[in-house]
């Protein structure tokens, strides 16, 4: 369901590094060696055996990233971003994987288009890439894509990202046949005659502010009909980009009366509230809204006790052209793959809000466990999915550090902790930085 | 080639000083509104002479850039910076370049190309004066950003409340109407607060925006609350941001008969505003608004002269105080 470059593997010894892999419990300072892109061994004073040496000393080698919900804009807007750029940001940003939504122009609703999109990946993907179809044919919420022929074509799950699937009648035929599929529907939750003109999260802040507001139960009536259905039907199904308390409620409620649901949620609605939005700057306007701090609050909690099993960069690239105008005028989406691990490790970590393994957990086998994917381990016999990760290292995010063709980031200026020296994806060295 | 020679630091000419920009009540402090407030008395006076204008700007450059229709705004800035002997540009959004596509960035940059000492912008959407800000080098007046401010406008209403009634602290100013999208309620509110007065909020549910007390007022749906009030200020019932099928109301006759202002909901002597352009019959009685405790046409006159503050403030430095104003006089 993963297609990448196929490229020479690596022969790797990773010497002297804090190596954590929160899935085996394991947190040691060890050397790791790669034969041919594979772990081959873990253990002290490794034979580098004519390897080349990376020195890992005072860094932290853990399971690489794998981002469930990026934008890679192709076909139709290659300006914003690529295939190949979008994989490279991914690997700049320690991603061994990541899977991009479908609201393309034109959309993946039929084999053709996913087919042509899985070619270009096995030439270009820097990182390996899986491809959700839509769930309605243009993602107009009439009528159901073909998705039993979707999967059988690469398809890694199925989603109208970018708006929600209006009727409930239809959303409940798409849960029964996508059982056929075995693949996951994930879901963007809105109710639109709610978040009608919406700008932002509706608060004292849109109040001070004059915009539209974007109220948190525009979110999580459709969270709570979702999860209705889902139950009725006893489909699994995966929430998107979560923002709201309510919605972490519903989620938690419904997980333990044994409904199949995962969530997502993103590092910007992890690290912001909509005090941010006071600078009126385009680059913090996405959909679903950053939203209060109780509903930050709450993400955060949802995170750590399990809620929440992933963390998704909604990476959204936009020109440059269209983001340079009033916050009014501006459209929805940020980017975030270059930047996730910073600016979570940042405003997470580093003020003692969420554990490093959680977030590394959430950042990797999380996200690949909702897919099926194969999840990254530190592991000899796994394949070397792995992200060398400096703590120390202050930086300040400037445009020249993007490897997206866009730099729509809310944290461009900001000097962030914690950074990806290097991604070793699918036994390729991917980022070396 | 010339030798290079190290200017010493104290041979410099002095840095101009930061640019300052007039785009939110809530980037001033009360010294400031107190600065402009008296400034603006001073031209006042001037208004009375038999010759209006001032030499103050001459040589100056003031561009009107109005991206939605104004009369009274675009009118009174233009005056404005004609009675201070500046010179004027105005652009309108229709036969502009604006009507060929032109983004409001290159719009900007084009006029900022003619170097111009502020730039007046009227526009539909929130967050377009800071744009411009960005993009330019010329001191930024905001003449009304969507929903979002209208800081010369609660400048004005200021001075008008001042004037009319001697005082703004612990005044108590009823604001009436749709204050959802209005972006007069949004400055007069923070500017009220700044100076000490008390404001009520009062309209049907839906056009009170959730969350609006964090803003230091108090927020009612009950009519009755304006009998208690010093200054009735009454918003237009704004048709035009009123969407198809929102329900906002049921039907502006509705609205009128629940929320209008009529004689009967007044006492004698209460005084009463309005930003206008006024709907008579829908959020304002007519017999409200002719009647002599109506400022409706103070308004117009006082935003001319605080406009004339405003361009003065921002193109000269420091406070203007008495001393400032008799050099005003025999200007």
């Amino acid at each position: 369901m993963l297609f990448g470059k196929d490229a020479p593997k690596e022969n790797l010894l990773v010497r002297g590094t804090r190596v954590l892999d929160p899935v085996a419990d394991l947190d040691a300072t060890l050397d790791v060696r790669i034969d041919e892109g594979v772990i081959a061994a873990l253990g002290t004073d490794l034979d580098p055996n004519s390897h080349r040496v990376v020195e890992g000393e005072g860094l932290l080698l853990a399971p690489a990233f794998v981002d469930p919900h990026v934008h890679l804009r192709t076909p139709g807007r290659e300006d914003e971003e690529s295939i190949a750029s979008g994989t490279a940001a991914a690997a700049a940003g320690g991603y061994c994987a990541v899977l991009a939504m479908p609201n393309t122009d034109p959309v993946v609703d039929s084999a053709a288009t996913l087919g042509s999109l899985v070619e270009a990946a096995r030439i270009e993907a820097e990182v390996p890439v899986g491809f959700l179809a839509a769930i309605t044919k243009g993602q107009s919420g009439g009528e159901l894509t073909e998705m039993a022929e979707l999967a059988a074509a690469g398809a890694v799950g199925f989603s109208d990202d970018g708006r929600p699937v209006a009727a409930p009648g239809l959303m409940r035929r798409a849960l029964q046949y996508g059982a056929v599929t075995r693949r996951r529907l994930a879901l963007h939750c809105e109710e639109t005659t709610l978040s009608h003109g919406g700008q932002m999260h509706e608060g004292e802040v849109s109040a001070e502010l004059g915009f539209t507001g974007y109220p948190s139960v525009a979110e999580s009536l459709m969270v709570e009909r979702d999860l209705a259905l889902a139950a009725y039907e006893r489909q699994p199904v995966h929430l998107l980009h979560l923002s709201a308390w309510e919605s972490v409620q519903a989620v938690r409620r419904a997980r333990a009366e044994g409904v199949a649901a995962t969530a997502e949620v993103t590092p910007h609605h992890l690290c912001l509230t909509d005090e941010a939005l006071r600078s009126l700057d385009p680059n913090l306007k996405m959909n679903p809204p950053v939203r209060s701090a109780s509903d930050r609050t709450a993400l955060i909690e949802g995170l750590k006790d399990g809620t929440i099993t992933a963390i998704a960069t909604d990476h959204a690239p936009h020109a440059r052209y269209e983001k340079e105008v009033p916050f009014e005028a501006a459209p929805f989406g940020v980017t975030g793959l270059e930047t996730a691990f910073s600016a979570l490790y940042t405003h997470l970590v580093e003020p003692g809000l969420v554990p490093l393994e959680t977030l590394l957990e959430r950042m990797s086998a999380g996200p690949a466990r909702i897919y099926g994917l194969d999840e990254p381990r530190i592991a000899v016999g796994s394949a070397a999915n792995l992200v060398l990760l400096d703590l120390n290292a202050s930086h300040r995010i400037t445009e020249d550090l993007f490897r997206s063709r866009s730099v729509n980031s809310w944290l461009l200026g900001q000097t962030v902790k914690g950074r990806v020296r290097a991604t070793i994806a699918a036994g390729r060295l991917a980022f070396a930085g | 080639m010339a030798d290079i020679r190290v200017m010493r630091e104290d041979l410099r000419p002095p840095a101009s000083p930061p640019r300052r920009h007039f785009i939110s009540i809530k980037d001033v402090t009360r010294e400031d509104i107190e600065r402009l407030l008296a400034t603006a008395r001073t031209f006042e006076r001037s208004l009375d002479r038999e010759v209006k204008k001032l030499p103050t700007l001459k040589g100056r450059l003031v561009i009107n850039m109005f991206f939605e229709s104004s009369t009274r705004t675009s009118s009174s800035f233009e005056l404005a910076a004609k009675r201070l002997s500046a010179d004027t540009l105005s652009i309108k959004s229709s036969g502009s370049s604006v009507d060929k596509g032109e983004s409001l960035k290159d719009t900007a940059i084009t006029l900022g190309a003619y170097d111009p000492d502020v730039i007046v912008i009227r526009h539909p959407q929130i967050g377009a004066p800071q744009l411009v800000a960005r993009v330019t080098e010329a001191h930024v007046v905001n003449a009304g950003d969507g929903k979002h401010q209208h800081p010369t406008q609660a400048l004005l209403d200021l001075h008008t409340m001042r004037e009319a009634l001697g005082r703004l602290e612990a005044l108590h100013v009823a604001i009436v109407g749709d204050v959802l999208h209005s972006r007069v309620a949004r400055s007069l509110i923070q500017a009220l607060g700044l100076m000490g007065a008390r404001v009520t909020l009062v309209g049907p549910p839906a056009l009170l925006p959730r969350g609006v007390e964090a803003m230091g007022c108090e927020a009612t749906t009950d009519i009755a609350a304006i009998g208690a009030a010093d200054v009735v200020y009454v918003l237009r019932m704004q048709r035009e941001r009123m969407e198809e099928g929102a329900n906002y109301v049921p039907s502006l006759r509705e609205y009128t008969a629940r929320w209008g202002v009529t004689p009967e909901r007044l006492r004698p002597g209460q005084k009463v505003m309005h930003p206008g352009p006024m709907n008579r019959g829908v959020e304002i009685d007519p017999r409200v608004a002719d009647h002599a405790d109506a400022l409706i046409e103070t308004q117009v006159r006082a935003g001319l002269v605080t406009r004339m503050a405003v361009l003065y403030d921002l193109l000269t430095t420091g406070p203007v105080g008495v001393k400032t104003e008799s050099v005003l006089e025999v200007a």
